[in-house]
């Protein structure tokens, strides 16, 4: 029998449904994996017991004629997703070794449709990150290395685990969110791919919480037919979630394969950056050929506020990550450190609790929306958000169907190698995926070659709202001509 | 620095005559189920923490959703403020720390409330009224309770309260005495107790007051302000006032100024201190919440909840006063509380003829009724004596069945046993003798029997009164006074 865990998820589906294997097979060669993998520090929490459990309950549903659309497929969760009685910690320490009492909408959909779960994935913490250096758990390792070179690498952030473990064969699929770039940067960094839906697509109710109006949970797998498989399952109204848009769930894998003639893709004038590798200058062009060869029409658009988008999202998400993290409190739950009186209490747990990172991020949100400076900045911020959405709706209403980006500036960089004093080197990483979440758009990253060190690159396609399905067509086409892309295994 | 009143409206000073210029902040708990974001129960009491969901406690990944019962609630209370009513309007987030607001904010409406301007018109003892401006209503969440006294060393936090939804109204500083301010609050609980969309009840906090005053003399502009936060009966309002006032007058007669701060009322010591200053104040860093959408509804919404609206406090005051000829303060004590006016129009409801007895009836249940209930400390809910009832008797004064006085023995009966007041005059006899034969016979042997007093009464006609006494004597009180006297001065020649 083949390694179960090199299938695509849509293998695995057919597999399943045929019974060439059970589900607990293709568990048990999950968590197998899982458990010579620990050197990437991928999972924060390998629940097998659980797994198996839910193993053997799909293999009945299968057996039955019952089985949904993920039936017996072994995902990993990113920690920051609340997993009943399953330590959730959104990997800080002020979430101790909290157990929420809820399941968050998205997973429990994806139980309702059969699927199983490995474990949690690490995360930078809160997913304030873009290399998932900031995780209380340490760091995860990319499983790709430079040729020739036994450097570890990060895997992008914040959603660095559920990258890793997909790349690295240790779930079929997995979940992630994206603030800011958070599933596109790490899917790039790891030859994988990884979708943000439009904003409201999946519901936000029981995922702690970064920056409420930017942040969208979406999928992570090997292709491009494995995530549309996920979403439909993932995404979806839900009347907890008041921003979560009650419309119809497509089926998103119908789009794989469909013909992309006459699509017209606008390339972004905005996005060629000086100082751009040269390499990436070449995959853009490569990939804009690639769909040009499958019939699509290429525009040049203009986007002109893009260079505003960085700054003002680095106000935007703090300013709302600073009151979302202020109810970690030390009070109701996790972690408490004792103080001579309340104020205290507050500050000793905070101060113990939070990672340097997000006690950046928490001052400058408590800062720009300080009176005196809100107008400067937040309500500035805001303005530049509104026209940003504003150059995406001008070019959309010009007939452009879908906009072809480099997903990240460079390939997955060196652990340790841009933590230093400056965090406008990391910050830099999000330049062409935070446009998206300012404006609500979906944006999928899909492989699409590599850079001279044989490291994986990405390319983004930003749609319209609510059309990941043009999304999934033209990423297929794209996957098609790029082929997969597969780290060669060194960590056991 | 104890200037004496000199009026209701001014302060006289040392130096000079001053004038308070009050607003008020009123914060009532909306009536509904369920709390403002969460399906939590609002019930009040039970033991700490068992009205509490996630979304309350703030647990990682919970959002709120708003209930929609609240927003009608607030809509409708606006339109009773005869408010401009917005069809948008925001949600805010309130930034502070505090171990009763789990999240860490509160969720509030800062730039974009829901109800705009209106007014409320308040009458005064005086017999002057005032209308006082409306700024504006927002909803809001409130904050749990710390329980300071359940450990010798921690705090405890019961979050029953939390996320419960108030409505902030906003006055205009358009008052200008203590005894404005109480008329004022009293008014507004009326009108929210109208449309049942706060039940006033101050004892259990539901509705309470951040009371902002200052002082100017006449005609100048507005002095530096304090905040007296939360005082929690109209009483307590009054008392604050007249502290705050003066204290201020006295500060600013020995040449000194006003520091804007926030204080609060000691009702043992019936005064304010500070509680902190300008410079200490929060800085909340509102923005809008990002969980929340804007709050959009269309003016169909609104016209539907006007139409389904209840007849308010002025509104019924001018009818009872154009319909049954009450006189304004009648009819002001009828209306001043809503189960009052129920009970009123209850009466009216089954009475035989509202035009010739309204105002009867109105006299009958403010002095008879309210009188009796008030000396027994009854609560009108708890009136042994029922509309119904108390409808049979004024039918039975109207139609001349039985007499005033005979009512009052009526009263009396129906209180303490109970029974149909008809049937009851039948069985006891009290009915009224209309029978001028009859009546005519009694006057004739009082008559007979005094002729002495016939003369006197011949000489001064004022003294036939004593033949009356003696015929309603004789009759048992039953003789009709009407036919009495008819008849007295007749047989007397007068």
């Amino acid at each position: 029998m083949t390694d179960l865990t090199s299938l695509t998820l849509a293998e695995a589906r057919d597999g399943l449904a045929r019974k060439t294997f059970t589900s607990v097979e293709l568990t048990d060669a999950h968590l197998a994996a899982m458990e010579r993998a620990r050197a990437l520090n991928a999972y924060v929490l390998e629940t097998p017991e659980q797994a198996r459990a839910m193993a053997r309950d799909a293999d009945a549903k299968i057996g039955r004629g019952e089985g949904g659309p993920l039936a017996g497929i072994s995902l990993g969760i990113k920690d920051l997703f609340a997993t009943r009685d399953v330590r959730t910690t959104a990997c800080s320490k002020i979430l101790g070794d909290f157990k929420p009492p809820y399941e968050s909408t998205v997973t429990t959909q994806l139980w309702r449709d059969g699927a199983v779960m490995l474990g949690k994935l690490n995360n930078d913490e809160f997913a304030m990150g873009s290399s998932n250096e900031t995780s209380c758990f340490g760091p995860v390792v990319n499983p790709w290395r430079r040729d020739g070179s036994d450097a570890k690498l990060v895997p992008g952030g914040s959603s660095g685990g559920s990258a890793s473990a997909v790349a690295a064969g240790l779930c079929l699929g997995a979940t992630g969110t994206d603030t800011g770039g958070s599933i596109r940067q790490p899917a790039a960094f790891t030859g994988i791919v990884g979708i943000k839906p439009t904003y409201g697509r999946c519901s936000r109710w029981g995922i702690v919480a970064f920056a409420s109006s930017l942040d969208q949970a979406g999928p992570f797998a090997r292709t491009v037919r494995d995530t549309a498989i996920l979403l439909r399952s993932m995404a979806g109204h839900d009347p907890k979630d008041t921003t979560s848009v009650d419309r119809a769930v497509p089926d998103y894998e119908a789009a794989i394969g469909k013909s992309v003639k006459g699509l017209r893709i606008g390339i972004p004038k905005e996005y060629r950056l000086d100082g751009m590798p040269s390499e990436i200058d070449r995959l853009w062009s490569q990939g804009a050929e690639w769909l040009k060869a499958a019939g699509a029409e290429l525009v040049e658009v203009s986007l002109p506020h893009t260079k505003y988008a960085l700054p003002a999202y680095y106000i935007v998400a703090p300013a709302e990550a600073s009151s979302n993290l202020a109810r970690y409190d030390g009070v109701r739950y996790g972690a408490r450190v004792d103080g001579n009186n309340i104020v205290e209490m507050y500050e000793n747990t905070r101060a113990s609790g939070f990672g340097a990172e997000v006690k950046r991020r928490v001052m400058i949100g408590t800062y720009v929306l300080s009176a005196g400076y809100y107008d400067a900045y937040y309500l500035r911020a805001q303005k530049v958000r509104t026209l940003i959405k504003k150059d995406f709706e001008d070019c959309f209403a010009q007939g452009v169907h879908a906009i072809l980006t480099p997903a990240t500036p460079s390939a997955a960089f060196g652990i340790g190698e841009k933590t230093g004093a400056d965090p406008i080197e990391m910050y830099l990483n999000d330049i062409f995926t935070v446009t998206v979440n300012m404006a609500g758009l979906p944006g999928i990253a899909v492989p699409a070659g590599k850079d001279a060190q044989g490291l994986p690159l990405g390319l983004q396609l930003i749609g319209r709202p609510f059309d990941e399905e043009t999304l999934f067509s033209l990423g297929e086409v794209i996957e098609q001509a790029a082929g997969h892309f597969t780290p060669t295994r060194w960590w056991g | 620095m104890n200037a004496p009143v000199k009026s209701a409206k001014l302060i006289k000073g040392a130096t000079s005559d001053w004038e308070m210029v009050i607003g008020l902040e009123v914060h009532a708990q909306v009536t509904s189920n369920s709390k403002l974001f969460s399906g939590a129960s609002t019930q009040f009491g039970g033991d700490p923490n068992i009205h509490v969901s996630l979304v309350d406690a703030a647990m990682p990944g919970m959002l709120p959703v708003i209930n929609e019962e609240a927003v009608k609630q607030a809509v409708r209370t606006g339109l009773g403020l005869k408010a401009k009513i917005n069809l948008r309007s925001v949600f805010d987030r309130k930034n502070y720390f505090y171990p009763d607001l789990p999240q860490g904010y509160q969720i509030s409406q800062y730039k974009s409330p829901v109800v705009g301007e209106g007014e409320v018109q308040v009458d005064l003892d005086d017999g002057d009224s005032i209308t006082v401006g409306i700024e504006r209503l927002h909803l809001e969440q409130d904050a749990g309770k710390s329980l300071h006294d359940q450990h010798p060393t921690m705090s405890y936090v019961d979050l029953n309260r939390s996320g419960v939804a108030l409505m902030e109204i906003v006055s205009k500083p358009d008052i200008r005495s203590s005894e404005q301010a109480k008329a004022y609050v009293s008014k507004l609980r009326t009108i929210l107790r109208y449309l049942g969309t706060c039940d006033g009840d101050m004892e259990k906090g539901n509705l309470r007051a951040d009371v902002n005053v200052s002082v100017r003399k006449p005609g100048e502009p507005f002095g530096t302000r304090c905040e007296i936060k939360n005082v929690n009966s109209i009483r307590f309002i009054g008392q604050a006032i007249e502290y705050e006032a003066r204290r201020q007058i006295g500060i600013l007669e020995d040449g000194g100024s006003i520091d804007q701060e926030t204080r609060l009322f000691d009702p043992g010591k019936g005064e304010t201190r500070s509680m902190r200053s300008k410079e200490e104040a929060h800085d909340y860093r509102y923005f809008p919440d990002p969980d929340l959408l804007p709050l959009e509804f269309s003016q169909d919404f609104v016209d539907q909840l006007a139409a389904a609206l209840p007849e308010l406090p002025d509104q019924k005051k001018a009818r009872f006063i154009g319909e049954f000829a009450l006189t304004p303060y009648d009819a002001a004590v009828l209306v001043s509380e809503r189960e009052s006016a129920d009970f009123y129009e209850a009466v009216l409801a089954v009475l035989a003829d509202k035009a010739r007895d309204g105002k009867l009836a109105a006299n009958w249940v403010i002095n008879e009724l309210f009188g009796r209930l008030n000396k027994e400390g009854k609560d009108i809910a708890a009136s042994p004596v029922s509309s119904a009832q108390l409808a049979a008797i004024v039918d039975l004064i109207g139609e001349g069945t039985i007499s005033g006085k005979i009512a009052k023995d009526l009263f009396e009966i129906v209180w303490n046993e109970g029974g149909d007041p008809r049937a009851l005059v039948e069985a006891r006899g009290m009915k009224q003798v209309t029978d001028t034969g009859a009546i005519e016979k009694i006057v004739d042997e009082i008559v007979a029997a005094n002729p002495d007093k016939v003369a006197q009464a011949q000489a001064k006609p004022a003294l036939a009164g004593w033949f009356v006494g003696q015929v309603m004597k004789a009759s048992g009180g039953k003789a009709n006074p009407q036919a009495v006297n008819d008849l007295i001065k007749t047989k007397l020649g007068l």
